[in-house]
């Protein structure tokens, strides 16, 4: 690999009269008046010129100058970034699956629509819901469609309610998602163990809540043991519960949400069923909802009589659709490829396997990093900088120079209630050596922190970039290249 | 063990002695023991890979007519893709990362969003682009809801009752929930563009926006300089909604004719149709509105050494820091389509596009003269079109359809049931990837199933 990689933007190696791609000739008559006399443009200003050659290398360079899952372990608490197996890419891609138009007729998507059914019934039995709509574009999405339904089932029973009660330690999708409902936040705190207090919990319940938002295991890695008398005590009041499944890697085949008390959930294909996450996408945010849930899902509805799939939009009380079509398809296949692969043994050693990697990464550094919950962990664990601030070293610090060693750090700052955060999650594709190599470059991290600590304010050295200047950025904003006068 | 878990007996003994526990299932003990699963899943055994391939070929083969020759768009369009956009999207360095976050690990990812931005806003002739939505549907549902933050108080928005009916059902999915809103259609007049006279008598100084699709799903592109000036007129903003962007490679951008925010699906652009998914939303919108714009954004910016990187920047609109007060809940978005569209637009770049466009344009109007000169076939739309059209028939669409596919053609999309008034009339799509000869055996099967 070259150290040194300036790439310029296409847009300025550009060159009058190059070109990338040669198109057959016309072969209907050449009409002279096309469209109708409508005011055309000119020129697709600014668009670059350029050959083959010049655009493979510029992505080629580019991608040289990202970390990712295939070049080793990637830590990023909440975020799942496990091993994306290469047979699922190969199989999203069949032509058969590519081409297929999502408005050609029923008969014709068989196939296609047999797929969502059957990803439907898996995800229904590894979460214990009644029913899945695949049709969210991303975790967000899945949640904001939840709450459309939470919303849609309490008006029918007698009123939407106002409240929804958050967590202190909840991803920031959830608020976001809760008040574009139109629902107003309430934040429910966190108790010393790190979990929600039930107390206080309790206290907040009232009839004008519509609903608690949970995520389990919480953002801190740790199971809510209390969860049934949490379901409990917003089910007595009329409310709802719904789960942020964003950490269902620590739960499959283990335990199941809808035996919980949980309501409704989004899902992460993305994070637990080993979709990749492209740079930030595509991903897909199943949901899943209890019994009662199911006439207000959103449209259309797959329905299977006699073996064969029908597309059902013939329903009165639905939210009505959340997006164009029928969902991210090509990630569906490929989740559906991991649980086919995996079959319920493999899907237990998800969890088996994620709780194994957390824990023992979480015992190797005891004592290096503060641990402000001593809670056990599930699939992560939060470490903070509290000894290295000591030594006037930030996690931010310890993030950068983690990249000198070649690991991608892990997630800085969140969850909120731990100040100075590092929070780690190995998944279950990581072996043990690349634990290891983990582990002692943070051992070693520690040693610096202490012994040189100004090695750690100037990390990365190793990059091809170093720290950018993100208040400059954000101060005076570049958005996109424009052509100089 | 599972091929994705590389963990030998001997790793598993040591690592549970480190943790200092005698099993794998005592990791799980702050879960209540009547909460844990007693028995398996109920899933079907785990398959090798050749079984796998097996099952997923066959499940892919029971979808059909991918040898026919599809005059379908409506929304999702089959374009010819070269193959450097497939062969870079198998890298692992793009698909297998996280969102940029880190940005000094990141910079290929970032680099690349800041181009398909810069695309994104001279497409749309527009200032400032995000770095992607997850479809056009959505998209323009986050438009509406960003007209909102920009114009506070007013509360009717006008939607192009020719707007795609997926978009327009996705609209009322998001805006039926906040009781400050009211959606109003805007008919579309014999030519298949917005009744703009209907549209002035109505409007008042309460309207919020004026939502266009450019073109249309009636394949009509309409006359968005015209309806802008009305909008502004009272105050209101314009946006305009793109399902095929390729159309943009001719027409006006929505920008120069006056649109305040114009968003449109990418999927014309290097995307597999795949069954609708995923596409891409585009989104962007003029400079002084740039702090109500949902979605990731990216931005230039200098490392500690003075050279040039790139960072996601202005996040205080976003989720993760603001929470409630955020201006969209997205997050995770479409990175990887993001990138797919960008790298299709460097390779067929200023020439290569405006072709392509050109070639749509030229072989639709030949199959319009074609198919309006079969008895019992008539254009249903004066307006303009750029590569769709709507014929009428002098038989009802499902039998139509029924004996064309009996003639290996997948003929087009039946509006009747989202137009009850559109009765007998089919949208028709010929791409550049349409011969003259598949053209010429629509109008002759047409001809035969119509007689």
């Amino acid at each position: 690999m070259i150290k040194e990689i300036r790439e310029p933007l296409i847009f300025e190696i550009s060159e009058t009269g190059k070109r990338a791609v040669e198109l057959p000739a016309l072969d209907v008559p050449e009409k002279k008046d096309l469209l109708g006399g409508v005011p055309l443009r000119r020129e697709l200003e600014g668009f670059p010129e350029v050959s083959e050659t010049e655009v493979s290398r510029h992505f080629t360079r580019l991608s040289q100058k990202n970390y990712c899952v295939d070049i080793g372990i990637y830590p990023l608490g909440s975020c799942t970034m496990k091993y994306n197996p290469k047979v699922n890419e190969r199989l999203s891609g069949l032509p058969d699956f590519a081409a297929c138009h999502p408005l050609a007729s029923e008969d014709l998507v068989q196939g296609s629509l047999e797929v969502l059914k059957r990803l439907e019934t898996y995800l229904c039995e590894i979460a214990g819901m009644d029913a899945f709509s695949l049709h969210p574009a991303a975790g967000a999405h899945g949640e904001l469609t939840g709450m459309m339904l939470i919303r849609a089932v309490l008006e029918a029973r007698g009123g939407a309610r106002k409240y929804v009660l958050i967590p202190d330690s909840a991803h920031g999708t959830n608020p976001s998602s809760a008040h574009i409902c139109g629902y107003s936040v309430k934040e429910v705190k966190s108790n010393e163990k790190g979990t929600i207090d039930v107390e206080a919990l309790d206290a907040a319940m009232t009839d004008e809540v519509a609903a608690l938002m949970v995520t389990n295991p919480n953002t801190l890695g740790v199971f809510e043991s209390d969860i049934c008398r949490v379901t409990e005590i917003v089910h007595a009041k009329g409310g709802l519960v719904y789960m942020d499944g964003a950490n269902m890697n620590a739960l499959t085949g283990i335990v199941r949400p809808g035996d919980m008390g949980i309501d409704v959930l989004h899902i992460n294909l993305h994070k637990t069923f080993s979709t990749p996450h492209g740079g930030g996408g595509p991903g897909s945010g199943p949901v899943g909802v209890k019994k009662d849930f199911v006439p207000y899902l959103p449209v259309p509805v797959i329905r299977e009589k006699g073996g064969s799939f029908a597309l059902d939009f013939d329903r009165p009380a639905t939210i009505g659709r959340v997006r164009s079509y029928f969902g991210n398809f090509s990630v569906i296949v490929r989740a559906l490829c991991y649980i086919l692969t995996l079959g319920p043994k493999g899907v237990r050693e998800i969890a088996e396997f994620a709780v194994l990697n957390a824990n023992y990464i979480r015992k190797s550094l005891e004592g290096e990093y503060h641990l402000k919950y001593t809670t056990p962990s599930m699939h992560e664990c939060v470490f903070s900088d509290k000894i290295q601030k000591e030594f006037g070293v930030t996690n931010l610090d310890i993030a950068k120079r983690l990249i000198d060693y070649g690991i991608h750090p892990p997630t800085m700052s969140f969850p909120l209630i731990v100040h100075g955060a590092l929070m780690i999650e190995p998944t279950e594709t990581e072996s043990r050596r690349d634990l290891d190599l983990f582990i002692d470059a943070m051992k070693a991290i520690a040693r610096e922190a202490k012994e040189n600590p100004e090695i750690l304010h100037s990390a990365p050295h190793a990059a091809y970039v170093s720290r950018l200047d993100e208040v400059a950025a954000a101060k005076f904003p570049v958005l996109r290249w424009v052509k100089e006068p | 063990m599972s091929a994705y878990t590389p963990h030998s007996e001997a790793d598993i003994a040591s690592m549970l002695e480190t943790i200092g526990v005698p099993t794998v299932d005592d990791l799980f003990a702050t879960i209540p023991a009547t909460l844990r699963q007693q028995a398996g899943l109920g899933l079907p055994a785990g398959l090798t890979e050749p079984e796998l391939r097996r099952e997923l070929t066959s499940l892919a083969a029971r979808n059909a007519g991918a040898d026919a020759a599809v005059f379908l768009g409506a929304g999702a369009y089959s374009h010819a893709v070269p193959a450097v956009v497939d062969q870079i999207l198998l890298r692992s360095e793009f698909a297998t990362a996280y969102t940029p976050y880190q940005p000094e690990v990141s910079q290929g990812t970032l680099q690349s969003v800041f181009e398909f931005q810069t695309f994104t806003a001279l497409l749309l002739g527009l200032d400032v682009a995000n770095a992607s939505m997850y479809d056009g549907a959505s998209a323009t549902a986050e438009a509406i809801l960003m007209a909102r933050r920009v114009l506070p108080g007013r509360r009717v928005v006008w939607l192009a009752r020719s707007l795609h009916p997926q978009y327009r059902a996705t609209v009322a999915t998001y805006v039926c929930r906040l009781p400050d809103l009211e959606l109003r259609d805007i008919p579309f007049g014999p030519d298949g563009r917005c009744d703009l006279t209907v549209l002035e008598a109505a409007l008042r100084d309460d309207a919020l926006c004026v939502v266009l699709g450019y073109p249309n799903v009636l394949g009509v592109i309409e006359d968005v300089t015209a309806a802008a000036s009305l909008a502004r007129a009272v105050g209101a903003l314009t946006l305009t909604v793109t399902t095929e962007p390729l159309a943009l490679a001719m027409v006006k951008s929505p920008g120069a004719s006056g649109a305040d925010i114009a968003v449109a699906e990418g999927q014309s652009f290097g995307l597999p149709i795949s069954y609708g998914g995923p596409g891409v939303g585009l989104f962007a919108t003029r400079e002084r509105y740039l702090r109500s714009m949902p979605g990731r954004i990216v931005g230039e910016t200098v490392d500690a050494k003075g050279r040039r990187g790139f960072v996601l920047t202005l996040a205080t609109r976003e989720q993760h820091i603001r929470r409630e007060r955020a201006t969209s809940n997205i997050c995770t978005n479409q990175g990887l389509c993001a990138l797919r569209a960008t790298i299709f637009m460097e390779s067929l770049g200023k020439q290569g596009l405006r072709e392509v466009a050109w070639q749509n344009a030229q072989k639709a109007a030949y199959a319009a003269e074609r198919l309006g000169a079969v008895p019992g076939v008539r254009r249903k739309f004066s307006g303009p079109v750029f590569n769709e059209f709507v014929v009428e028939l002098a038989k009802p669409w499902p039998a139509v359809d029924a004996g064309l596919r009996g003639q290996g053609l997948i003929g087009g999309y039946g509006l009747e049931p989202a137009y009850p008034e559109l009765k007998n009339c089919a949208l028709v799509c010929v791409t550049e990837l349409k011969t003259k000869d598949q053209i010429d055996r629509l109008a002759r099967a047409l001809q035969e199933v119509l007689s």
